[in-house]
């Protein structure tokens, strides 16, 4: 009975991978395009508050970011256990702050410096004494937009 | 010369190089959206300015006082922080009626002032609660005049209702009593 013969060579043909090259591509412009450069690396603890009254911000690179929290298990022996400011890789004092603000006017064309915002991203156990000096020393600064960076919490 | 076909390129390792590639980038970008209260500090005082509270009567004035342990002095009375929105609503929306608190909500101002001891949660909570309570009362205001809640209003309609409530929060200067 020839005709409920199996095919010879059995199993199934191999499926062509001609196009496996352009699906990993997409996937690579997706995430570049969907994505930013991590810009620093986080020397401090950082959980944010939660809050639900929040904006998102539109554009990153109006932003410059302070944050604040006890450093990282690693650097507690060298930096002690309370709370401390990184400014961009380094911990740094309050009194670095309008340095810092100033360095990122420079960088930012001009007609974009009244945009400019700083994103305070500070840990839930931060002491509200170490953010008053950074707010006292942006007000110096004349950077009076500010931003309480927090995950929002849906009621 | 005899012409031959050139032979076709091997593409069997293209997969592999925009593997390298897809996981270069995932490793070194960020996805994460950033999200916050959005506030505007005031600017610094000038030296030879006087800063005239007098004129503020203290009705329109509502004290809002953290302490290094985290608790909270409302119009010199202790509150829980789950209070603190009802009561800035009531204080708002009070248009004269109750002698102890706004006269409307454009002289209304809300005076928070915390201890250099308190945590960074509570005060995140606390100016959450203040956002809240001017947020409700103009999306109930919106809602009544245009049917939408505020966030959804575009240009003159929404600077109608923020003209009606406008957010005024004034931070003094932190104390130091709790020193931690």
């Amino acid at each position: 009975m020839s005709r409920f013969k199996k095919k010879k060579g059995g199993g199934t043909p191999a499926i062509s991978t001609a196009s496996l090259p352009d699906i990993v591509f997409m996937l690579l412009f997706f995430f570049m395009v969907t994505t930013v450069m991590r810009e620093t690396t986080l020397l401090v603890e950082n959980t944010l508050p939660q809050a639900s009254e929040v904006k998102k911000i539109e554009d990153k690179s109006l932003c410059s970011y302070i944050y604040v929290g006890a450093p990282v298990a690693g650097m507690k022996s060298k930096f002690g256990t309370q709370p401390r400011i990184q400014l961009n890789d380094a911990f740094r004092l309050s009194s670095d702050v309008q340095e810092f603000v100033a360095a990122k006017r420079e960088s930012t064309s001009e007609e974009k410096i009244p945009q400019l915002i700083t994103c305070i991203k500070a840990d839930v156990d931060a002491k509200m004494g170490l953010i008053s000096d950074i707010k006292q020393e942006l007000r110096k600064a004349k950077a009076f937009k500010i931003n309480y960076a927090t995950f929002e919490r849906v009621e | 010369m005899s012409r031959r076909s050139l032979p076709e390129i091997n593409a069997g390792s293209m997969a592999d190089i925009a593997f390298l590639l897809l996981i270069f980038f995932l490793v070194t970008t960020t996805m994460d959206v950033d999200t916050g209260l959005v506030r505007k500090l005031p600017a610094m005082p000038e030296e030879e300015e006087i800063i005239d509270d007098s004129q503020i009567k203290a009705r329109n004035i509502y004290v809002v006082l953290v302490n290094a342990k985290d608790q909270l002095l409302v119009e010199e009375e202790l509150m829980d922080i789950s209070q603190l929105r009802e009561g800035t609503k009531a204080f708002l929306d009070n248009w004269g009626k109750d002698p102890n608190l706004s006269d409307n909500p454009q002289k209304a101002i809300v005076s928070l002032q915390n201890d250099r001891g308190t945590s960074y949660e509570m005060y995140i909570s606390v100016q959450n609660e203040l956002s809240a309570a001017y947020r409700e009362l103009r999306d109930r205001e919106a809602q009544k005049k245009f049917g939408v809640k505020y966030a959804e209003l575009k240009g003159d309609n929404k600077k109608e209702i923020r003209k009606m409530f406008p957010e005024k929060i004034s931070e003094a200067e932190p104390k130091n009593v709790g020193e931690n």
